[in-house]
């Protein structure tokens, strides 16, 4: 019983990543004006979308295939927090520079 | 031989941290300082591409070619490289549910599947590496500046040069000084900025390396898993630990495939 519902979890995740994938394939075929037209602290709302997906499959990745999930709370905050806390900083820093590059150089 | 006691506390020692034995600790903090330094080269990418976005290309008009398809179909062979990579983790984490039930027939039949699986990826990325070198038949011309321009299509005097098109003068001027290329590597680059390219190679070679890296461990296990190594030892938390390589490998391109293709 315990094993068929963790193989029923992993197919479900696989099944998830793959409905997640097709939906950015498409929007990345068709690229829908109403999407690509508006934005966002200068991102397309396309590009936003885009990485709310990836975001996601990211989580199931990690959660469900690496069970992290299912590791004691203090291993998850110590992978996850780090990432949490350095990547964004560093993305702020180098693409707040970009934005400014054009204008100084 | 004398018996050494341990005292079973946290910082005593005897104990596992976290409760995960050494090597999966150990992976997964590996993993999380790979994944950090990922993130420094895509984001190095965005910089690159917010700085210079006029003449940066758009992936979609580079990665359009499909095996033994004439025409353009953009994102459908990237789209199949990311399902084979998404399946080929499904395997493993079915390799590792094996190894928990010290099911060595299972473990056998999804981990091969997954070799076959990171095989067949490596291939794909050959093969889209090797139309990107090569370029298309009309190529483009690369200005004294730096710049590159396109032919408008049944035309030899007209040119589009990021969005602008040239025409008469300026247009003559430009072929005039121009040098013809095809293709793309590390000195220029037909489709736009030359840093495409050197970021196309840089970050998807390092994480094709890191598909290669673990086809060949997933190749090592596997012979172990044949000559009963893990049924000897009692478990099979090496498939586990090798897995959590091989899923992480799978993340790193869901975001590649993200900033490359999408974006």
């Amino acid at each position: 019983m315990a094993e068929n519902s963790s193989t029923r979890k992993i197919w479900i995740v696989f099944w998830i990543l793959f409905v997640l994938t097709t939906i950015e394939v498409l929007l990345g075929i068709f690229k829908p004006t109403i999407l690509t037209d508006n934005s966002l602290i200068g991102v397309s709302l396309l590009n936003h979308v885009f990485i709310i997906l990836t975001l996601f499959k990211a989580y199931y990745i990690v959660m469900t295939f690496m069970h992290l999930g299912d590791e004691k709370k203090s291993l998850q905050f110590s992978i996850i927090a780090p990432m949490w806390v350095l990547v964004p900083y560093l993305l702020f820093i180098l693409l707040s520079e970009a934005s400014f590059h054009g204008a100084i150089g | 031989m004398q018996k050494i006691e341990v005292e079973r506390n946290v910082w005593g020692g005897g104990i596992k941290p976290m409760v995960a034995s050494y090597g999966k600790l150990m992976m997964w903090f590996f993993l999380m300082t790979d994944a950090l330094t990922f993130s420094a080269f895509l984001g190095a990418y965005g910089f690159q591409r917010f700085v210079h976005s006029d003449a940066w290309p758009i992936a979609d008009e580079v990665f359009n070619h499909f095996p033994f398809l004439h025409g353009e179909y953009p994102m459908l062979f990237v789209a199949l490289m990311t399902f084979i990579l998404i399946m080929s983790s499904v395997t493993m984490v079915l390799a590792v549910h094996h190894g928990h039930k010290m099911n060595k027939k299972g473990v056998i039949i999804w981990l091969g599947l997954t070799i076959v699986g990171g095989l067949i990826f490596l291939g794909s990325q050959a093969w889209e590496w090797y139309h990107f070198i090569h370029g298309t038949y009309e190529g483009a011309l690369k200005g004294a500046d730096g710049s590159i321009a396109h032919f408008v299509a049944g035309t030899t005097n007209e040119l589009i040069r990021h969005g602008e098109v040239l025409t008469g003068e300026v247009a003559a001027s430009f072929i005039a000084s121009a040098k013809e290329i095809h293709g793309a590597n590390l000195i220029f680059n037909e489709y736009g900025h030359p840093l495409f390219a050197n970021f196309f190679f840089f970050i998807t070679g390092f994480h094709g390396f890191h598909v290669f890296s673990g086809v060949v461990i997933l190749v090592i296990i596997f012979i172990n898993v044949l000559r009963n190594t893990y049924e000897k030892r009692g478990h099979y938390e090496m498939v586990e630990k090798v897995g959590l390589y091989w899923h992480f490998v799978d993340l790193v391109w869901v975001f590649v495939f993200t900033f490359f293709y999408l974006v």
